[in-house]
């Protein structure tokens, strides 16, 4: 099988996923018991407005109609009204998406920057550098990402005031002031990240040079070096590519919290305010936004394994 | 003992070589006082069970052991004493004067890199050339190992060839700075019959062509009988007989060559039958005294619990042979016995 | 045999596994033992009583009395965090144990007979792990409306699936084994196989991933009462007081330190009994 086949077949998949997706979160509104109307707008709103909003919602309509309306309108960009401003939601995603992935997308590179060098002195490492590194996985993995968060806050805002504890300008409007406001956030979504991505790196990179492969290098004169860096991370890469889209799911989840801690107007704070609010279309339309995100990183990063292990895209077992 | 005439120096020369590695049960002596010469541009057969040492011999003689491993005695390759190097110079002398063949290319071969660049790499790691001298050079190694379309396959990962081919890199990349000596290690024991002989002939064309001497690691007597011009016994970490293929096959001088050669179907007489060689192979951190072989030996008497030395003449007459044995089973084997006591 | 050939290469850096297991064993259970018996006997341990506010003490820096000081009700944090831990630790042993009920019959069924039950099973646990963690449980919150109840629901859904896989991949091993085949050589029906050959020979790798994944429904947990959305005030929780503590962070920054440190410390007892366990099952550091 050639990679084209492998590429296409990998974009065919994510066709159904992304249609469940859509299942799912179209059926979040509808799943809630009781009236979800009369949730949103509370108990003092008349039937004249219950009845607007239930329209305005597509609500008395049969389901399917709901569902199939709703799709086409995703097709075309429209992924309904907010609730409360009565603004296109799209809009509201394009201006709060970009700081999400921005906030993602800086702390991931951070996390791989360090586990990765970190993972691989691991490997080749002694028994301290082993141990040394254990204990930074398990510190990084126990410590919750937002309580990290308040107490980087605490040092370095309140305590030294290097850095702003929240707040956020746009990267367009003023790119260092926009950086010193990430520093902490992506620090904070950072420590665990990096702490999953040395282990896996240390973990790949010892079963990389404990195979026979190895001596045959050894004798062929190969250096030790070369060795390590040019054959092991090289085999390595792979597995950690594949857990650094796994783990991108992740980093989602916790840009949420994040965001909210930091006071950044992303998508997850976006929908933990609208949950509070109910206004449920902002809620729905974020859902989608991140997962959609997720599953494009997901392909992503299988193209990315295929292209590096040319086993993959064979279908031959590794 | 034969005296020096005039001979040429040996390609590899192995002097008294001695392996101990520690185990649970005391230190286990893996080889013995090995003494063995290659000569430029022959095959010499390296015989023996799965166990006897001879792929510690071969990592041994490359340097190639873990740090846990006690050697001691020489390995000279040409003038160079290798057991005196440190590991950055062994590493210059890898690859480049000696390469080394392993038993399954699919585990010795990078999964990831192309098999060419895995040639490339060979020349790159020992010859100041560039990246594109070095992909032309392994193209041509490629194509002289026979690898059809070669320019085509350089850019494949190892999965898409066929085992023997994968060898075939492997030995190409064994090759790339033209080595003096190549050892292989039972280079055809994970592929079909039919390859295997392909494989050998390989080796044997290009020992003719490029004067390469070759080690041969090998279980089986069949390849020996192929492609060798000397065979090496080797029983329980020590060697019992070294002497020509014709030799080894019509007069084995050694109760074990002899039931080796018994053990192995359609080497014994016409109508003889495949014969098992009784007994264990002996506990090697606690090994008899003297001959290694004795307590399974059929011919074994008091003499044997003392060991015996390899006499003989192993090297300049190519009539006879060297043996370990106070009871050798030919008539010239037993006069060198007489000669030399 | 006596000796072989040497191996191609020696094993990497071997470490002695026993003992790491027990030590890793040992630390988790003595912390998780401590933490248990100290939400077990919150009533009995508690100085004060964690909902009372007292108008005079807001805010109030540690002292003899309010060994941790108080809160910006005047409420006492040791005491409140005592509380806390309590609800905590039986939202995130619920849920993974709720979850590893299913899952564990799940994972036994679609791997012993693999094939159209496996695909049946195993789909539509795949679908929910096409949503991040945290969007599944934010989306249940949505339709469910938040509560520690609905919290520990969602967090089992989230484990439900990795769980049934985790145990699945262990029967599809366990399954092949040589006593599994004698049992049904034996005549040995396909219920009274799987209860008694392959489900206790299978469970293994599931306790080590539930034991990690508790840790993990603790931090889960905490977040989403930080967020709001898990434990509702005014019943004490370590996410929740996290979130009450922000606004006075450099006033009182030990409103913050304290369940903070509680969260972490309950975590790495997971953690460290997960990694015991693994340690103990493979040996050799496989399947990690």
């Amino acid at each position: 099988m050639n990679r084209l086949t492998f590429v296409l077949r990998r974009l065919a998949l994510t066709i159904p996923v992304l249609w469940v997706m859509t299942l799912f979160v179209f059926l979040i509104i509808h799943l809630i018991p009781g009236d979800p109307v009369r949730t949103m707008l509370g108990f003092r709103a008349t039937p004249e407005n219950v009845a607007t909003a239930r329209h305005q919602l597509g609500l008395d309509e049969p389901l399917w109609r709901q569902y199939v309306d709703w799709l086409g309108g995703l097709l075309h960009g429209d992924l309904g009204t907010d609730l409360i401003s009565h603004a296109p939601l799209s809009e509201l995603l394009s201006q709060r998406l970009p700081v999400t992935l921005e906030l993602t997308v800086l702390s991931m590179l951070l996390a791989i920057v360090i586990g990765v060098p970190l993972g691989a002195l691991a490997a080749v490492g002694n028994r301290r550098a082993r141990s040394l590194t254990d204990g930074l996985v398990v510190l990084g993995v126990s410590i919750p990402d937002f309580w990290l968060g308040i107490m980087l806050v605490l040092l370095f805002a309140a305590t030294l005031g290097w850095l702003p504890p929240s707040g956020y300008v746009p990267f367009s409007d003023d790119p260092a002031g926009n950086l010193r406001y990430m520093v902490l956030p992506v620090a904070t979504l950072a420590a665990a990240e990096a702490a999953y991505i040395l282990r896996t790196t240390r973990g790949a990179m010892e079963a990389v040079l404990g195979r026979p492969s190895m001596t045959y290098l050894r004798a062929k004169g190969i250096s030790p070096f070369r060795m390590v860096a040019g054959h092991g991370l090289r085999n390595a890469a792979p597995t950690v590519v594949t857990v650094i889209g796994i783990q991108f799911g992740v980093l989602l989840g916790g840009a949420i919290v994040v965001e909210t801690l930091f006071g950044l107007p992303g998508v997850g704070r976006l929908i933990v305010t609208s949950i509070n609010q109910r206004n449920y279309p902002v809620v729905q339309a974020g859902v989608l936004a991140v997962a959609t995100l997720f599953v494009l990183v997901s392909l992503l990063v299988d193209l990315v394994v295929a292209w590096l292990d040319p086993r993959v895209a064979d279908g031959v077992g590794t | 003992m034969s005296t020096a005439d005039g001979r040429t120096a040996p390609a590899l020369a192995l002097e008294d070589l001695r392996v101990t590695f520690p185990s649970a049960q005391g230190p286990v002596s893996a080889v013995d006082g090995v003494s063995l010469e290659l000569r430029p541009g022959e095959i010499l057969g390296l015989v023996g069970e799965s166990g006897c040492g001879k792929s510690t011999l071969a990592n041994a003689a490359m340097g190639l052991l873990p740090d846990t491993a006690e050697v001691s005695g020489a390995v000279r390759l040409g003038e160079q004493e290798l057991t005196a190097l440190d590991e950055k110079a062994l590493r210059r002398v890898r690859g480049d004067e000696v390469a080394m063949v392993f038993q399954d290319p699919s585990t010795s071969l990078d999964p990831v890199w192309t098999v060419g660049d895995q040639v490339a790499e060979t020349i790159r790691a020992h010859r100041d050339v560039s990246r594109r001298e070095a992909k032309e050079r392994a193209v041509q190694l490629m194509k002289e190992v026979g690898i059809p379309s070669a320019e085509q396959r350089y850019a494949d990962p190892p999965h898409r060839l066929s085992g023997g081919m994968r060898q075939r890199i492997v030995i190409a990349a064994a090759l790339a700075n033209d080595p003096a000596v190549l050892i292989a290690d039972e280079p055809t024991t994970a592929l079909d019959v039919t390859i295997q002989a392909q494989i050998l002939r390989l080796l044997d064309g290009l020992r003719e062509r490029r004067g390469t001497a070759v080690l041969l690691i090998t279980h089986d007597l069949g390849v020996v009988a192929q492609v060798c011009d000397r065979v090496a016994v080797m029983y329980a970490g020590q060697l019992v007989e070294v002497a020509t293929t014709e030799q080894v096959f019509a007069q084995p001088a050694h109760p074990y060559t002899e039931a080796l050669l018994r053990a192995v179907p359609g080497t014994g007489e016409p109508g003889s039958e495949l014969a098992v060689i009784p007994g264990q192979v002996p506990d090697l951190s606690s090994p008899p005294a003297g001959c290694r072989f004795a307590p399974r030996c059929p011919f074994g008497t008091d003499a044997c619990a003392t060991r015996p030395a390899l006499l003989g003449n192993e090297s300049g007459d190519d009539a006879t042979g060297a043996v370990a044995c106070w009871h050798p089973r030919t008539p010239r084997a037993r006069r060198q016995e007489v000669t030399a006591s | 045999m006596s000796v072989t050939d040497l191996p191609d290469v020696a094993p990497v850096a071997a470490r002695p596994p026993a003992k790491r297991a027990r030590r890793s064993l040992t630390i988790g259970l003595v912390l998780l033992g401590v933490l248990v018996l100290i939400a077990v006997l919150a009533p009995v341990l508690a100085p004060h009583d964690p909902d009372t506010v007292d108008p005079n003490r807001v805010l109030g820096s540690p002292d003899g009395s309010y060994l941790l000081g108080a809160d910006d009700f005047g409420r006492d944090v040791l005491s409140r965090t005592i509380f806390a831990l309590r609800v905590s630790l039986l939202v995130a042993v619920s849920s993974v144990v709720v979850a590893t009920l299913v899952a564990v019959p799940l994972g036994l069924v679609a791997g012993y007979f693999g094939g159209w039950v496996d695909t049946l099973v195993s789909r539509p646990l795949d679908m929910i792990l096409v949503l991040p963690a945290l969007l599944l449980a934010l989306s249940l919150i949505t339709i469910l409306g938040p509560g520690s109840t609905v919290a520990a629901l969602a967090i089992a859904v989230i484990y439900l699936p990795i769980l049934a896989r985790v145990m699945r991949a262990s029967t599809l091993v366990t399954s092949q084994q040589d006593y599994v085949l004698a049992a049904r050589a034996r005549g040995a029906g396909h219920l009274a196989t799987m209860l008694r050959h392959v489900l206790p020979n299978s469970v293994g790798p599931v306790a080590v991933q539930a034991s990690v994944l508790t840790g993990f429904a603790l931090q889960l947990e905490a977040a989403l009462s930080f967020l709001g959305l898990g434990t509702q005030p005014p019943t004490p929780s370590l996410g929740g007081m996290l979130a009450e503590g922000r606004d006075v962070l450099s006033l009182a920054p030990w409103l913050e330190i304290v369940p903070g440190v509680a969260i972490a410390l309950a975590v790495l007892s997971f953690l460290l009994i997960g990694d015991g366990l693994r340690r103990s099952l493979d040996p050799e550091g496989v399947a990690s």
